[in-house]
Order: structure tokens, then sequence, then C-alpha cells
């Protein structure tokens, strides 16, 4: 049939099609840009592609006039090392409680609605709160974080949790297994992947707490950066550090997704993905 | 099947359909039509900026408006940068803003600006506050919280100075003026710069002193409507109308009568405080209510050595752009016609121009 849901485009013409968003969206910022500049020269709105790429190559490896370092990496290193340690608190504990609470009943009645509740506190509101508890230094980062996501993946992996086959759990009961031995058996082998998965969901927004706690208290950071250099509306550091981080976010995702492939090759193999 | 009858006028049909959605999502960026006979001024809430507010709601600034034949539109925006921003992108002919943000925004992005109002200057309203200390030299080797890049960052950098230490001697953590209070309550927090109305909240805090603030240096920090050059040349109506409205409003709010009271409690009440919180900050602002004074203010010295200052300042933090290869990159017109940095690149001017005028009772 020749209707248009049954015709793919071939291997040559696919990439090309992918790259056409992308293609378009720089020929029309070139275009905007040098409107812009064509007015004043000093515009800093929207600043050539070359001005980006030279102000990307000197963030990455100049030393800054300020403090003698280079900012570019400077500001990675913290950035990555707060959402990394965010990130892997919040799995963490998302796993724990995850299981906890799909696996035990009296868990599940206890902390199950608690954990719904937390979840719908925006924890950017109640920020001044986090302060006080933990002070405005790279603990407070690092739980915002873990605030923010953490509720997300205990109550995602609860429900895969739940979600199990009953014939399982009642088979290795049969079989004579506790309830120690079960979780630790049944329940997690089949938990992990689905963790990998629900924390690759969650790193946007771990990426957005990341940005906002960097806002509002810090000396170096990715997000630290764009918001001090907005004060005088330096695209050709913000423009530059925005795509870094999408190319970073981007990174990690395919990392994980490898990861899951390759440490449980039958989760990727049951879902559709080719 | 009727649906295949037409495959060709069906498929023109969807096409013109998709053109014409494309079209209209890119027509409101051609529409920009030069319609020159309106303009927009940004204003943010701040003690010497909250009489805009008062001008527009109780229609002075259209009485003036009218007067030169123009209209004017005072915009509340709600983040100051963000409101420097957008006059920077060209969304906007005018803002209110300090003096050295007028340097290190709009400026240094190549955006003419003239300083057509100076309204009055920070005198107490930003202040560095310790916790547990009341000796300015203490600060050295503190954490020091403040919005960085900003005049607060000035006014530390000016405190370090009178008791001979640098930035060095001191670790600045950047920090939200939203934020700042609710920082300040946090127990690892001992310092902090910051400008009213958190200065307020925060040196009301048990164990807070105010080591050093901007009556230390007045006449620093000057609180300024900036307006496009090139509209203002074109359009000198615009900087009549606006000189005008402004004096005639520092007019009502500086009597000591039920009208001048009224205009500051709608004042206070739209920045969020009382008449007494807002009188409080009045205290600690020089207002020129009377525009001989503001004349006298911008042709003295203390301008050329205060742009000096700030253009130190602002060269040695990169806010004139990592491009810039001297302080000078930026030149600034004082009052006079005198200019500090490049003449062939002023981009800041003071002047005396309209106020004068207002001084003079010519508008």
């Amino acid at each position: 049939m020749k209707r248009l849901i049954n015709r793919h485009p071939g291997r040559v013409g696919g990439v090309a099609l992918a790259m056409l968003p992308f293609v378009l969206a720089l020929v029309a910022y070139t275009i905007a840009s040098s409107q812009r500049l064509a007015e004043n020269p000093n515009d800093p709105v929207l600043p050539s592609l070359i001005t980006l790429t030279e102000s990307f190559l000197r963030l990455a490896t100049e030393q800054s006039r300020r403090t003698g370092e280079v900012l570019l990496w400077l500001d990675t290193g913290a950035s990555l090392t707060r959402l990394g340690l965010g990130v892997a608190l919040a799995a963490a504990a998302g796993l724990l409680v995850g299981i906890l609470n799909g696996s035990l009943p009296y868990a599940r009645r206890t902390f199950s609605p608690f954990v719904t509740a937390v979840a719908m506190i925006p924890p950017l509101a109640v920020l001044p709160i986090l302060f006080i508890a933990f002070g405005v230094g790279e603990l407070a980062k690092v739980m915002l974080i873990v605030f923010g996501i953490a509720p997300f993946i205990m109550r995602d992996l609860q429900q895969r949790v739940e979600e199990l086959p009953r014939e399982q759990l009642i088979k290795a009961q049969t079989l004579g297994a506790s309830t120690w031995q079960i979780v630790l058996r049944v329940v997690l082998p089949q938990t992990l992947p689905r963790l990998i998965d629900a924390t690759r969901l969650s790193l946007g927004a771990a990426w957005l707490f990341l940005i906002a706690s960097e806002a509002i208290a810090a000396t170096e950071g990715l997000g630290y950066r764009i918001f001090l250099v907005r004060r005088y509306l330096d695209m050709e550091t913000i423009l530059p550090y925005v795509a870094w981080i999408t190319l970073l976010a981007f990174l990690i995702d395919l990392t994980l997704r490898g990861v899951n492939r390759w440490l449980f090759p039958w989760y990727a193999g049951r879902s559709a993905r080719s | 099947m009727s649906r295949n009858q037409h495959p060709l006028r069906q498929r023109l049909t969807h096409l013109c359909a998709a053109a014409a959605l494309f079209s209209t999502a890119a027509l409101p960026l051609a529409a920009s039509a030069d319609e020159r006979d309106s303009f927009r001024i940004a204003w943010s809430i701040y003690v010497g900026w909250m009489p805009w507010d008062f001008g527009e709601a109780e229609g002075i600034v259209d009485k003036w408006a009218d007067k030169y034949d123009i209209e004017i539109d005072v915009v509340q925006i709600n983040d100051y940068i963000e409101s420097i921003n957008l006059y920077t992108a060209g969304s906007f002919d005018g803002v209110t803003l300090t003096n050295m943000d007028a340097l290190t925004i709009p400026a240094a992005s190549g955006v003419d600006t003239t300083a057509l109002i100076a309204g009055d200057f920070s005198d107490g309203n930003d202040g560095l506050v310790l916790k547990g200390t009341d000796d300015l030299a203490d600060v050295e080797g503190q954490r020091i919280h403040l919005v960085e890049l900003s005049v607060s960052h000035y006014l530390l950098a000016r405190a370090l100075d009178s008791v001979g230490l640098s930035e060095r001697d001191v670790q600045v953590v950047n920090t939200a003026d939203a934020d700042i209070v609710g920082a300040f309550r946090s127990d690892d927090v001992r310092a902090a710069v910051a400008w009213n109305p958190q200065l307020g909240e925060i040196r009301n805090h048990e164990d807070a002193h105010v080591v050093f603030d901007s009556s230390d240096i007045p006449g620093e920090i000057i609180d300024l409507l900036g307006v496009r050059t090139e509209v203002l040349e074109e359009h000198p109506e615009l900087g009549k109308a606006l000189t005008g409205a402004w004096y005639e409003i520092m007019d009502v709010m500086s009597g000591d009568d039920a009208a001048g009271e009224a205009a500051r409690t709608a004042m206070a009440e739209a920045a969020g405080t009382d008449l007494a919180g807002y009188e409080a900050q009045l205290a600690s602002t020089t207002f020129f209510y009377d525009p001989a004074e503001a004349v006298d203010f911008v042709t003295s010295e203390q301008p050329a050595e205060t742009m000096e200052n700030v253009r130190q300042f602002a060269y040695k933090h990169g806010l004139l752009g990592e491009r810039a290869p001297s302080p000078d990159f930026v030149g600034i017109e004082l009052a006079d016609g005198s200019t500090l940095g490049d003449e062939a690149n002023v981009q800041l001017r003071f002047t005396d121009r309209f106020m004068r005028k207002a001084a003079e009772g010519e508008l």
C-alpha cells in the first residue's frame, strides 16, 4: 500500500532527514544573527557562529583573566561531581525504598503515601528550608537534586516491583525461598535495569535542579557561569555552555543505555528497540 | 474511493495549508513596523524607581506625554537584570538602572545610552553585613555572599580597598538577590552584601553588623533613567516629557502634605512594604527632588571620579566583554563633553541637558 504510514526513508535519506531540522535551526540562527549584527556590530544577543566557536575554544583552553583557571573544565568538573553525587544518592534511595515499598505490604502501607506526598512538593518552592537544613554549600546542591528526583525513582521502582508476575514470587516460595532471598534473587535482578531506565528518565530533571542550585549560591559550575554572565547578557559564553551541557547530557544518557544493554542483555532484548 | 480521486489537488491543498501555517507563525517577526510616536520604558522595583510606577498609575506620565503629543508606556519588569537585558536587546527605549550596570550591560554591548535623569544616589541602601563582628577588617578570609558582578560586588571592592585588602583576601559566593535573605539565616553564611529591601531584612538578624555601606562612598551608586541615545536625538520630546513627568512626581512625593504621604504610601505598597519601611529606605537614599541639585551633581567632579573607579572595576572583572583590550575600550562622555576612554566608541553619556531645562522651568 502506498500510504504514507507505510513508507520508510532509506539509510541515507534517514540520516539526511535527521540532520534537516538541525541544519534549518542553524540557518535560521545565522540569518537572525547576521541581521542583528548588521544593525549593531557589538550586539550581544545572537553572536555569529564563528564568534561562538572562538568563544568555546577560549573557554576550553585559555586561563581566565581574573582567577587564572580554565573556566570550562573547572565548571564542568564541579557540576558533574554534584550531578553524579545527587543522582547516585537518589538512585540508591530509589532502589531501596522502591523495592521495600514494592515487595513488603507493611512497608508500602507506611511509606508509600508519604513518598507520594513528598513527590508533590516542588523542591524549589521550599528552598529557604533546604538552606537552613543543609546550609548553602555543596551539600545543599546535592540534596536539591536528591529531593528533586528521588521520589520519582522511588515511585517508579515500586510500580515496577508490583508489576512482577505473581507466579514468580509463588514459585520462589514453593522452592523454599525466604523473603530476603526472594528480594535478593528474584526482585533485585529484575529491578536493576529498570532503575537505570528510571535514572535516565530523571536526568533531565536532575540537570534542571543542578542548574537551579548553582544559580542560587555558588563559586563555580556550569549553571553558576550561565547565571553570572547573564548579568551582562554575555551570550558568547551562555550559548557554548548550553551546547556543552546538551552534549554532556546526551553522552550520559548514551552511556547509561550502553551499560544497561551490556549488563542486562535480556532486558534490552525484551523491549522492541533494535 | 473518493479520497483518492484528486491526489494532486489534495496535495496542493495540504501544501498550501502548511505554508499558511508557517507564514502565520513567522508573521509577528516581520511585522515590527517602525511607528515612532510611542515609546516604552522598563522599570523594576527599587526605592529609587518606585516614582515611575506612581507617575504611571496617577496619569502624570500620560499627561506629559500628551503635552508633547507622544505615547509613553511605563512597564514593570520583575527582574532587574532582565529589564536591562530587554532594553539592551531592543525591546525598550529606556530603562531604570544604576551607573555601573549602564556601563557594563548596554554600553559594553554597543547600545549607546544616555543617562537622561540622575534620580538619586544610594546613601546607605547597599551594605556589607558580617555576623559576630563589627570590625570591617575581620572580613579577611571570609566567604562573602552577594550578587556577583553587581553594584554589591563593586561596594565590596570599595570596602576591601578602604582597609587595604583586595578580592584575593576573600572568597566571593554568587548568591541570587531573591535568595540572599534565606541564605543569610543559614549558619554557614557569615557575610553578605545586599541592597534594600533585602539589606533591611539581613541587618535585623541577631548578631548582624553592617560594617560598610554606600554612605561611606556617597554618590558612587547612582540610580538613573537611561534612554537610547539615537532615540533621544531623533525625539527630544521624549526626553522633555520624561523629565517633566519625573520632576512633577518628585514635587508630589517630597511634600509634607497629605498628597505627599499618599504618594509615598502608594509607592511603599507597590514595593511590598509599608510607609514606615519605605521611609526608612528613603532615609538611606539621597533623592534630587530639585532638578537644580541633579544638575549640580551631574556637572560636578563626582561622576568622573566614580566612573573611573567603576570602569577599572568593570575591566578587571571582565564586564566589558572578554574582547575588551583595556578599560578604555568603552568611552564615557561626561556632562561637560569630556570623555573617559575611547572617544571613538562612546556608548554611555551623562548629560544635564534635560534636567537643566526642568530646573529653568522650560519644559
